[in-house]
């Protein structure tokens, strides 16, 4: 039997991430995926990042991840969404060629040492007294191994739906896994089941894009990550158009062929991205639903109308699609789906992603019930990087929900019910105001180069930037000036006494940003925008920053009182038949997390405090 | 805090003579317990009966039985019982819960407790029933604390505002509030996490003019917090003058019983006296002080320092002045230093010779002291006669409790920590006011209603992130 340290299963966006970090931190790493051609593909639309999204790929770069170097190579537009709000909401969003993607993803891979990729269907993992000890393939080799991550994706048992015809499969035109699920049900994981959908992809050459509006990337491009110092491809504009009423009455009276709407589908989808059909039934009053077009390579001919996915019959979504502005002429390259699949609740994990099931074998991505390239890059990791340190018999990492999104996400994960595959807001995030996309990196970065993933070089690069900050706030706190010094300078009132004022002072005012006080700083001004952003947003978000602090303060003494892993629930008196069952399943670790899963009462705590006190001075 | 595991047992229906009494078992032993000391006329164990039906049975006793004994039917019957089971979770505690109905009488139900708790059960602590349903997840916070209140209610007024509490009226209206800026915050989150989408979204007046009316509701159920313990604990009423102008006479005829000793000789009153008495509906708590004067008697010194105690935390101050006499500096002195509270100016001793009449007063008053009028009020009174002592009771009502709750439809606040929690979401919804006034980020005005929303969150004893997500997408078509 052959042998390493690592195997991942997939090579999804999860697989990739959890591979190379693995494979960085110095582990024997396989990577076993169905079509190694179709590693680190975007399935559905072409884009990374968004609000939240972004927050996860910056965090995932600070870490030492791939995504974020990864999509600058790949990105056509780069846009910075949110900038009139305000820091912590701001997030990047960037446009792909999904050839450049996964192409250059593969690269990084193929140059990774210590991994090696292998075509092949895992269809059992094997175990010894609950312990991985390698896994089968469909073919019937066996590979030994100490830590399997499963990124299964939506493979397990994919079944995809156009109008009433449904067949196997876990994207369109690939097989789906088959085998695997049962193996899980005879390791007794409870299995769950959701859906997602696609649009149809559009011909670039049908499309009239006159009579579309526009949208261009930001002037300036900025790029994903902290690392990268040029980006390569050309820039290109999307377009706008709108669904209308003739459209939606298309689908209303075709919602009898709608697998959604005659009970052929039951799995849940999200909310947050619901289909045209599911979006004309439910806002029956809105008479019209954005639509961006996308292109999905650049130069090249396939294009993602984002907004209209579906899994109406194949006439139905050409008769619709006709009714739209420019699209009249439409010629589909491939019809929208939907597809159904397994997954497994993951209140079934730990906090690193292992399963309490089975030791060494942890999940990733879509099959936690997820969705998004994001969130499954961001798991990925925080399993390679688990399923690593596991291997070489270190302690876990184990980010919380102050540190990281990726602590939101996993903690939600576990504690939480999905009823819906799981994306991120920046409203899950209760330390929205700390958790930003410019401090991902002070943030993370420190943890990324203990862990091996952060080149020294960058580290210092990174300890460089924060010093210069640093300094720079100190600039400003001792630098002074008076109020109609500054009125000449900037030509505006201000009011305030015509004491000396401290640059910092000055700062706090909403009106006026880091530009303004260069006549101050005597042509010695710092010119670096992560550096100038940093200290403004510092200066003038100061209050609620500290008040977060305070807060954050609060949440680590809940979290710190821990709850013993093998806790009696059964054992306490007045718990309803509902809680005790809710925390036997999750097996809280701390007071903070069992108070976050749903369903169990600020009553139930009161119980459980009382029980663990009375746990601690009985043992 | 007391174990949770045991079996409590306690008398549930008032002490006295009665046609009934009730004495409660509460825990998982509640039926074996109970069963040591009831047998049932249809032979069945206590352990095989029906739920929530009654059952006719006998309490047995003696003064060390045995549960064999019980068996044998040899121990003394002393009384013919009703016996309900009401099994766990669906009694009043959440557990096993046993209630035997014995005929009233003091005698009767102490003994069905002592043998009780000589089968294994507990004494149960004062409201520990209701906190065991509280711990059970049978009651909210604001239920379990009504609960408590409609068991001390010492009053028709207080009794209604805890069952206006028990049927959630505080939460309603706590839970109205919360809704709403559950819906605000939706508008102000989705601005920011759908703000591509092709959404309208909240304008920053019509958010404002929202916020400020939510604030303005909950600082008048703030203010309704100072009536609602009023309501709650009677009005703190502290009878005060110089000596021997006939503050304890004036005690003994608005109870209209010899409570206090009465004499000529000034100084007799060295304690302060606590009595109550109800007027429509509302409990009046009466403090007799000692009389304030200079003296160099240890024991009468005392006496004062307690009396400047009780004036200190009183509703409402009876200040008492004898009509009889010429008023003295020292009379004087007390209507300019004891003005912090609503006080009625009682002339006593109207049966007697006046030596000055209530217009005089009243000039002197205004003279002396320049607060505003309607906090003061004037009754001529007679303690020997019983003249004024009625108006004089409603006038210290009036005074305390004011006009709003007679109307009887408004929530009011009565605990604390409701009254803590409401300034806390207050504080929180002027400072998102501020935000937005001072053009803050979003984020930083929703920091705030998050801050309000827990807050309010926090009375009804729910928390949760969830509701604003799911608020999200109920109203907004999300997902290009």
């Amino acid at each position: 039997m052959k042998e390493c340290d690592i195997v991942i299963v997939g090579g999804g966006h999860a697989g990739c991430e959890a591979a190379l970090a693995a494979a960085r931190m110095g582990c024997q790493v396989l990577l076993l995926t169905i079509d190694p051609q179709k590693i680190a593909q975007m399935p559905c639309n072409p884009a990374v990042g968004g609000i939240g999204k972004g927050h996860l790929v910056k965090e995932l770069d600070a870490l030492g991840g791939e995504m974020g170097v990864n999509t600058d190579k790949a990105g056509i537009q780069f846009r910075i969404l949110n900038t009139r709000k305000g820091p912590a909401v701001r997030a990047t969003r960037v446009q792909c060629d999904k050839e450049l993607y996964a192409t250059s993803m593969q690269e990084t891979l193929a140059k990774q040492e210590n991994l090696t990729i292998v075509a092949g269907t895992v269809d059992r993992i094997l175990t010894n007294n609950g312990a991985v000890t390698g896994v089968r393939t469909s073919t019937g080799d066996t590979m030994a191994t100490r830590a399997v991550v499963l990124t299964s994706g939506t493979f397990l048992k994919g079944l995809m739906h156009i109008g009433l015809t449904h067949l196997p499969g876990g994207r369109a035109g690939e097989l789906s896994a088959e085998h695997l699920s049962d193996c899980m049900l005879d390791f007794g994981f409870e299995i769950g089941r959701l859906k997602t959908g696609t649009p149809p992809r559009l011909d670039r050459d049908s499309i009239n894009f006159d009579v579309m509006a526009p949208q261009p990337g930001d002037p300036v491009p900025r790029p994903f990550s902290f690392k990268t110092q040029h980006i390569p491809n050309p820039q290109i504009d999307c377009h706008i158009t709108f669904t209308n009423e003739q459209g939606h009455d298309i689908i209303k009276n075709n919602l009898d062929r709608s697998p959604m709407y005659c009970g052929v589908i039951e799995s849940t989808g999200p909310r947050y991205c619901p289909s045209i059909e599911d979006k004309v039934v439910r806002f029956a009053d809105k008479s019209s639903h954005q639509i961006f077009m996308e292109p999905e390579v650049l130069g090249g001919r396939s294009y993602y109308p984002n907004g209209i996915s579906t899994s109406l019959p194949i006439d139905v979504q050409q008769a619709f699609v006709k009714t739209i502005a420019g699209l009249e002429r439409a010629v589909f390259l491939r019809p929208g789906y939907a597809v159904e699949y397994d997954y497994f609740p993951p209140r079934q994990l730990h906090e690193t992603l292992e399963t309490k099931l089975v030791k060494g074998l942890f999940h990733a991505g879509q099959i936690n019930g997820t969705s998004g390239y994001e969130e499954a890059a961001a798991q990925g990791m925080m399993a390679g990087i688990n399923a690593a340190l596991r291997a070489k018999e270190k302690a876990p990492l184990i980010l919380d929900r102050s540190q990281a999104y990726m602590g939101v996400l996993i903690d939600d994960l576990i504690t939480k019910d999905a009823r819906e595959p799981y994306r991120m807001f920046t409203s899950r995030a209760e330390y929205r105001l700390i958790l930003r996309e410019d401090n991902a990196d002070y943030r993370l970065k420190e943890i990324g180069y203990r862990l091996g993933l952060i080149s020294q070089q960058e580290f210092v690069a990174f300890q460089q930037k924060w010093e210069k900050i640093d300094k720079e706030l100190h600039r400003l706190g001792s630098t002074h000036t008076k109020i109609p010094e500054l009125e000449r300078q900037t030509h505006i009132t201000f009011d305030g006494p015509a004491t000396s004022t401290s640059l910092l002072q000055l700062l706090r005012r909403p009106e006026l940003s880091y530009k303004d006080l260069h006549p101050f700083l005597h042509g010695e001004e710092e010119t670096d925008v992560e550096v100038t952003e940093a200290v403004e947003i510092a200066v003038k978000y100061e209050g609620y920053i500290k008040r977060q602090q305070e807060v954050i303060e609060q949440f680590k003494k809940l979290e710190h009182r821990r709850v013993p892993e093998d806790f009696d629930y059964q054992g306490i008196k007045g718990f309803s038949n509902e809680v005790a069952e809710k925390l036997k399943k999750v097996r809280p670790s701390s007071i903070g997390q069992a108070s976050r899963i749903s369903g169990v009462t600020p009553a139930a705590i009161s119980l459980l405090l009382v029980a663990l006190e009375r746990h601690k001075k009985a043992s | 805090m007391s174990a949770l595991d045991d079996t409590i047992c306690a008398v549930a229906t008032p002490s006295g003579e009665g046609g009934v009494g009730i004495v409660r078992v509460s825990g998982s032993q509640a039926l074996p317990i109970a069963s040591q000391v009831v047998r049932l006329r249809c032979g069945k164990p206590l352990s095989d009966i029906t739920s929530h039906q009654l059952y006719l049975g006998k309490f047995l006793w003696d003064q060390y039985p045995t549960s064999d004994r019980v068996k044998q039917g040899t121990a003394t019957v002393l009384d013919e019982v009703l016996v309900v089971a009401m099994r766990a979770p669906r009694s009043y505690t959440g557990e096993d819960v046993v209630e035997v109905h014995g005929h009233g009488g003091p005698l009767i139900v102490q003994a069905i407790c002592e043998a009780l708790t000589q089968a294994g059960a507990r004494m149960a602590e004062p409201g520990e029933f209701t906190k065991r349903a509280f711990l059970n997840g049978r009651l909210d916070l604001t239920q379990a604390e009504a609960v408590l209140d409609t068991i001390q209610a010492n009053s028709l007024h207080s009794l209604k505002l805890a069952q206006e509490h028990l049927q959630g009226g505080l939460s309603g209206v706590i839970q109205g509030h919360r809704d709403t800026l559950v819906k605000l915050l939706a508008h102000v989150e989705a601005g920011m996490d759908f703000g591509e989408e092709d959404i309208q979204f909240i304008e920053q007046h019509e958010l404002k003019e929202k916020l400020r009316k939510m604030v303005g509701a909950i600082e008048k159920l703030i203010e309704s917090a100072q009536e609602g313990r009023i309501i709650r604990e009677g009005i703190r009423t502290v009878i005060l003058g110089r000596p021997n102008v006939g503050k304890s006479s004036l005690l003994n005829a608005i109870l209209d019983v010899d409570r206090a000793i009465v004499s000529k000789i000034p100084g007799t009153t060295r304690d302060v006296l606590e009595e109550s008495v109800t007027v429509e509906g509302v409990m009046i708590r009466l403090f007799d002080t000692a009389g304030l004067r200079e003296t160099t008697d240890e024991l009468e010194q005392e006496g004062m320092t307690r009396a400047e105690e009780a004036i200190k935390q009183a509703d409402v101050l009876i200040m008492t002045f004898d009509q009889s006499q010429p008023l003295t500096e020292q009379d004087l002195g007390f209507i300019t230093r004891y003005n912090q509270q609503p006080r009625v100016m009682i002339l006593n001793k109207y049966d007697l010779p006046r030596r000055f009449s209530l217009d005089d007063f009243h000039r002197i008053v205004k003279e002396n002291d320049s607060r505003d009028e309607h906090e003061t009020a004037y009754v001529q009174a007679s303690a020997v006669t019983g003249e004024g002592i009625d108006q004089l009771k409603r006038t210290i009502k009036k005074l305390a409790v004011g006009k709003r709750h007679e109307a009887g439809d408004s929530v009011l606040v009565s605990r604390l920590r409701h009254k803590v929690l409401l300034q806390q979401a207050a504080e929180a919804l002027h400072n998102a006011l501020a935000a937005i006034d001072d053009t803050q980020s979003a984020e930083c005005v929703a920091l705030d209603l998050r801050v309000a929303l827990q807050a309010l969150g926090q009375i009804v004893g729910i928390v949760t992130n969830e509701d604003i997500l799911d608020q999200i997408f109920r109203e907004f078509c999300i997902g290009k």
